[in-house]
């Protein structure tokens, strides 16, 4: 028997399964050192050439690859060996093994062909069972092809525990090679009315898998279904037959006018919990329209969300959520139970029920619902309360906040949600910050306040969760600064000590919105006092007129904020000073640009009033720089370059200021002016409006010449990869020619830093750095003063938009925006939005074409070939699946009729003509959606059976329509008129 | 269709493990591991369904039930009803115990081979074939029957490694 005296040995001493699972209990040498030493033995006597040696090797090494999880795909010629022999156990030992590890691309499936068929025609029901179930794992386009006549036969099988196999493992031959059910399908069919409950449950199985992937095809087979519907009491086929109706009804209305009763029936009579939920939810999903159908289910809901058991609570609120959208009374009515449900043990319950409630969540009770709700996640665990602020953020800022109407209010709930110990949705609460900050522009005081109230409490900084949000409130604060009642206390807070605890390029935002800040506290306290001079006109407008010059480059928007002060200063002269207070409320009005709106307009220029005066300006440029001192030595270069930029420019004007204050009523030297028209310049800069951008507006900007946009940024990646942008609003500059795709805070800086200042600056900057050299760096880093462009093609700019294209955006929208923010309504305020919807609907669905063929045959099958033609169509591309099939035919031919339509295909096939086959496309899809014509037709077209009776005729007809081009309605599916 | 059927001890250790589409064994290792780690996060007395989808991607769920030392688990879309499949979960249980007398984790360990036969008979290619564990015992009778006939036809191997085991 054993070849040599090894094998002898081998065959003699070989360990089988149960010593090896023993010898992993008793633990001798670690496990792995075990599974090695196993594995060594089963290499070697895999190659005996006993056959029980080689089995028992084999049923160890499935052992250890299923539990240990040991790739076993370098036996699988020994699976195959395995497998053809010809004892039942180590047969059954090789098809185990082969269901185990063989799949699509395993080489030797090729040479199993005829093993599998010699094993599906054996005598011996097992051995046909094991070939059977192994090729429902495993089978293959080629397996399904070549075994299709053996299936075929054994579906009619006299034995119900091969058929019911048979039946089984259609479903994958099917979907691996959909012509088989132009074989097979009848058969199966006819497995329908099988008395047998085993076959039935088996059959009806393989519809509701079938069903529930391309529906239409099997609504002629209704009557079958509704018959079992009607018949049945097996609990396990009835679910499968309401699994199927769910599909099939929605396709045809008059079915569901014939089917809710059998269905409301069995939900009233069945003690069965499964059967019940089943109809519910066959209810509440597909017959939804059917109002005393959704009573009795909603009232069956009820006593499972009463029942003490967990699972049927949890399925009962699953009904109520499908329910919601359309019956949103149901919820109503069960609301306490709901709201209950959300303090219950039982996290998926839990988790359920919150979705309920944010179902809930309309117009009118947002408020309330939220602040129940962040109460609530007060009182809960950490994970569920994050759950619970979640669901809240994102179903408020669904669709653009379309839910909001008071955005004060809004925008006062992030400041609270950000302060709940638990919240670690700081990213998201960051982001709608922002993004309210830009769209809304009535919120922006609000939104300022918050911002305060988050940034001067010293304990937040502590919490590493918050970072990205207070991120966001120093942007805020800084970028709408205009809107703070005491810009002075913001400085504090933006440079208090405690900010060393935040991460790197989170304090870099942090300095950079002080940098505004103080910027604008500048700018405040000169107009105050330019308004107070304003004897001295000449100097003003020649100040001025040198930045409307500089200005015109602007976009036009803009020129307005610039000519302000020079009418002003022109209107002034030889005024008395009562004039005067008033002119500097109207410029300061002026000088935040378009940004301030009527209600910010009263309370800012009143506290700026009071609060700039010299001592307060002079102590705001000490507190800069003792607290950013220290940071020129920082080793983060963000946190570095904002605190040079800051503290240079403290530098550069410091020594001016005084004297604009003593020399009140005097000619301006030279100095101070141009410490003033710096000033007025890093204003303007900072003053530009940040506005929402179009997620398409990237697909609108033409492609320059030369530019690479496939080039291999991996180099940057290096260099940039631990920056992390604060945020992903996307945004824009408001110069129409320009592009800049920069991210909130850091955008600023940036283009500065990448662009070259204007001559005027340059030769500003070099008489200043003349004279304090000692401040300077070799470099030029400490330049910040600029009316800067981008200039258009910069080359790095140019990588960076390639580079996340997404997240950084660019090109200004300006009209755009504004056509948009016209056709607003009233009472709530303007929520900046763009048409972002256009780009999503673009990725409609395509039709699968292995599925396409399935329902093909299938309707081909059912039908009559009347629609084949359509089915054919909907496939434009799969050539080479055609041509396949055409040869194909002829190997399993068991008509001859098959060969001439896989001709006729063929040849539709290889006459593609693109705008034909969209066309034909277009034509399924609506006879997918449109029951109401398909319905049409099928009275038009008369009954089923004389369809079938006249099979034969209409396929020829079929293939003759093939070549011309078809009136697409007229192909559609008949459905029998079974309800006549 | 289910897609999966697991069984795995209190300590994560898988006992039966069956993918109905075809997984690599590092991903399967993956799977039984992630699942575990929501197993054990749960208390007595809530629910038997968990929300599958960030395990075995969407349209996936799953239900489990947890006897003495063991999870039995299912993993199935929504051609499935839960309700059922908890009760297949239960069919499948009641046939291990008519198979072994008294189930218990030890038997599952020593009888790998057996139970991989009976989940065999009553799930098919991720369906649904059989619900009756009378059905099922018959079948598994059968094959074990014809196991042993046709293992005595090798009578020297088979002697000695009676011999050797007793």
């Amino acid at each position: 028997m054993a070849g040599g005296t090894s094998s002898l040995m081998d065959t003699l001493f070989q360990r089988t399964l149960d010593d090896v699972i023993k010898g992993f209990r008793l633990q001798l040498v670690g496990e792995s050192a075990f599974i090695s030493k196993a594995l060594d033995e089963i290499r070697r006597e895999l190659k005996s050439t006993d056959p029980h040696t080689k089995s028992t090797a084999l049923h160890k090494l499935s052992y250890l690859s299923s539990l240990h999880h040991h790739d076993m795909s370098w036996a699988a010629f020994h699976v195959v060996e395995v497998m053809s022999s010809s004892r039942f156990a180590h047969k059954r030992i090789g098809y185990n093994a082969a269901s185990l590890s063989f799949h699509d691309a395993t080489p030797v499936l090729l040479l199993i062909t005829n093993q599998l068929r010699k094993d599906l025609t054996s005598t011996n029901e097992f051995e046909v069972s094991l070939a059977l179930e192994c090729l429902s794992r495993i089978a293959t386009a080629d397996l399904a092809r070549d075994l299709t006549p053996e299936i075929f036969t054994l579906l009619s099988s006299s034995k119900v525990f091969v058929r019911k196999k048979a039946i089984g493992v259609v479903l994958r031959v099917f979907a691996k090679y959909p012509d088989a059910a132009r074989v097979c399908f009848k058969r199966l069919v006819e497995n329908l009315d099988s008395s047998d409950p085993q076959i039935l449950s088996a059959v009806v199985g393989v519809f509701c898998e079938l069903a529930s992937k391309d529906p239409g095809s099997y609504l002629p087979l209704a009557p079958e279904f509704y018959r079992i519907l009607v018949d049945s009491k097996n609990n396990w086929v009835l679910i499968k037959v309401l699994k199927i109706f769910a599909k099939l009804v929605p396709l045809e209305p008059r079915l569901a006018k014939r089917v809710v009763e059998p269905i409301c029936e069995h939900m009233r009579r069945t003690g069965a919990k499964s059967l019940m939920f089943e109809c519910i939810r066959t209810i509440v999903s597909s017959l939804s329209e059917y109002e005393s159908a959704v009573r009795l289910a909603v009232a069956k809901i009820q006593e499972l969300l009463v029942d003490d058991d967990p699972n049927l609570k949890y399925l009962g609120l699953q009904a109520l959520s499908i329910v919601a959208p359309k019956h949103y009374w149901a919820v109503l009515e069960n609301k306490e139970v709901v709201i209950k449900a959300l303090s219950d043990a039982d996290p998926n319950i839990k988790l359920e029920s919150l979705r309920l409630v944010m179902a809930m969540v309309a117009e009118s009770n947002v408020m309330e619902i939220s602040r129940v709700l962040v109460n609530y996640s007060l009182k809960s665990d950490p994970d569920f309360c994050n759950e619970i602020l979640g669901s809240i953020l994102s179903t408020c800022s669904r669709n653009v906040y379309e839910m909001i109407i008071d955005f004060d209010w809004y925008v006062s709930l992030l400041g609270e949600m950000s302060r709940i110990p638990h919240c670690q949705n700081g990213d998201e609460i960051e982001n709608q910050l922002i993004d309210i900050g830009i769209r809304v522009k009535d919120v922006r005081p609000e939104l300022v306040r918050v911002a305060r109230g988050l940034l001067i409490d010293p304990a937040l900084l502590g919490n590493p969760f918050l970072h990205r949000i207070l991120s966001a409130t120093a942007w805020v604060s800084g970028e709408y600064v205009e809107f703070s009642r005491n810009p002075f206390e913001l400085m504090e807070a933006l440079l208090q000590p405690r900010t060393s605890l935040l991460p790197p390029s989170i304090r870099a935002v942090y300095i950079h919105s002080a940098f505004k800040v103080l910027i604008f506290c500048l700018h405040s306290y000169l107009l105050q006092r330019e308004s107070i001079t304003s004897s001295c006109p000449d100097n003003l407008a020649l100040g001025v007129s040198e930045l409307v010059l500089k200005r015109e480059m602007l976009e036009g928007s803009d020129l307005a904020t610039c000519e302000g002060p020079t009418a002003h200063g022109e209107q002034d002269e030889g005024f008395n000073p009562r004039v005067s207070n008033q002119s500097f409320e109207d410029l300061s009005v002026e000088n935040g640009g378009e940004r301030i709106i009527s209600h910010g307009q009263t309370s800012t220029p009143d506290s700026l009033e009071n609060g700039f005066t010299y001592e307060s300006i002079v102590n705001l440029l000490n507190l800069i720089e003792l607290a950013l001192g220290p940071l020129i030595g920082s080793h983060d270069v963000e946190i570095l370059e904002r605190a040079r930029n800051l503290l240079c420019f403290i530098e550069l004007i410091k020594g001016k200021l005084p004297e604009c204050l003593v020399k009140k009523e005097e000619n301006l030297g030279s100095e101070e002016m141009k410490a003033s028209k710096i000033i007025e310049l890093m204003c303007d800069a900072f003053s530009e409006e940040l506005c929402p951008v179009s997620v398409s507006a990237q697909e609108r900007v033409p492609i320059p010449e030369g530019l690479v946009l496939k080039e291999n940024l991996d180099d940057l990646e290096t260099i940039c990869g631990d920056i992390q942008l604060p945020t992903s609003i996307s945004f824009s500059l408001g110069s129409p020619h320009y592009e800049e795709g920069v991210s909130a805070s850091l955008s600023d800086l940036q283009s500065k830093e990448e662009s070259e200042p204007s001559n005027e600056s340059t030769s500003l900057l070099r008489e200043h750095r003349k004279r304090h050299g000692l401040y300077y760096l070799p470099s030029e880093k400490g330049e910040i003063v600029a009316t800067d462009y981008p200039p258009a093609n910069d080359p790095k700019l140019q990588d960076y938009l390639n580079k996340d294209t997404d997240d950084l955006v660019k090109l200004t929208e300006e009209s755009l925006v504004a056509k948009k923010k016209a056709n607003h309504a009233k009472p709530r305020p303007i929520v900046v939005k763009l048409d972002e919807g256009e780009v999503v609907s673009i990725s409609a669905k395509r039709p699968e074409p292995k599925d396409d063929l399935l329902s093909g045959a299938v309707r081909e099958v059912l039908l009559g070939s009347d629609n084949r033609t359509t089915s054919s169509r909907s496939n434009p591309s799969d050539k080479s699946s055609s041509k396949r099939k055409g040869k194909e035919k002829l190997n399993i031919g068991p008509s001859e009729l098959k060969d001439n339509l896989g001709d006729a295909e063929k040849h539709e096939h290889e006459n593609p003509s693109s705008r034909r086959s969209r066309h034909r496309t277009h034509g399924k899809e609506r006879i997918h959606k449109s029951p109401g014509k398909i319905s049409e037709e099928t009275e038009e077209n008369g009954q089923k059976g004389k369809q079938k009776s006249s099979h034969h005729h209409a396929k020829h007809k079929a293939r003759r329509r093939t070549d011309m081009p078809l009136d697409v309605v007229s192909q559609a599916p008949v459905i029998p008129d079974f309800l006549l | 269709m289910i897609r999966s059927v697991m069984v795995m001890n209190t300590q994560g250790k898988p006992r039966l493990a069956k993918f109905y589409d075809f997984q690599p064994v590092e991903k399967q290792q993956e799977l039984i591991r992630s699942v575990f780690g929501v197993l054990c996060s749960r208390a007595e007395n809530v629910s038997n369904f968990l929300e599958a989808d960030s395990i075995f991607g969407p349209d996936s769920r799953l239900v489990y039930k947890h006897y003495a030392t063991l999870y039995f688990v299912l993993v199935f879309d929504s051609s499935e009803n839960e309700l059922a499949m908890l009760d297949l979960i239960q069919v499948f249980v009641e046939t291990l115990d008519k198979c072994f007398k008294n189930v218990c984790e030890l038997d599952l360990v020593f009888n790998y081979c057996k139970m991989h036969t009976i989940i065999d008979e009553i799930i098919f290619g991720g369906q649904v074939l059989e619900t009756s564990s009378t059905e099922v015992m018959k079948a598994i009778e059968e094959i074990s029957k014809l196991e042993t006939a046709s293992n005595s036809i090798s009578l020297v191997p088979k002697s000695v490694s009676g011999w050797r085991t007793r």
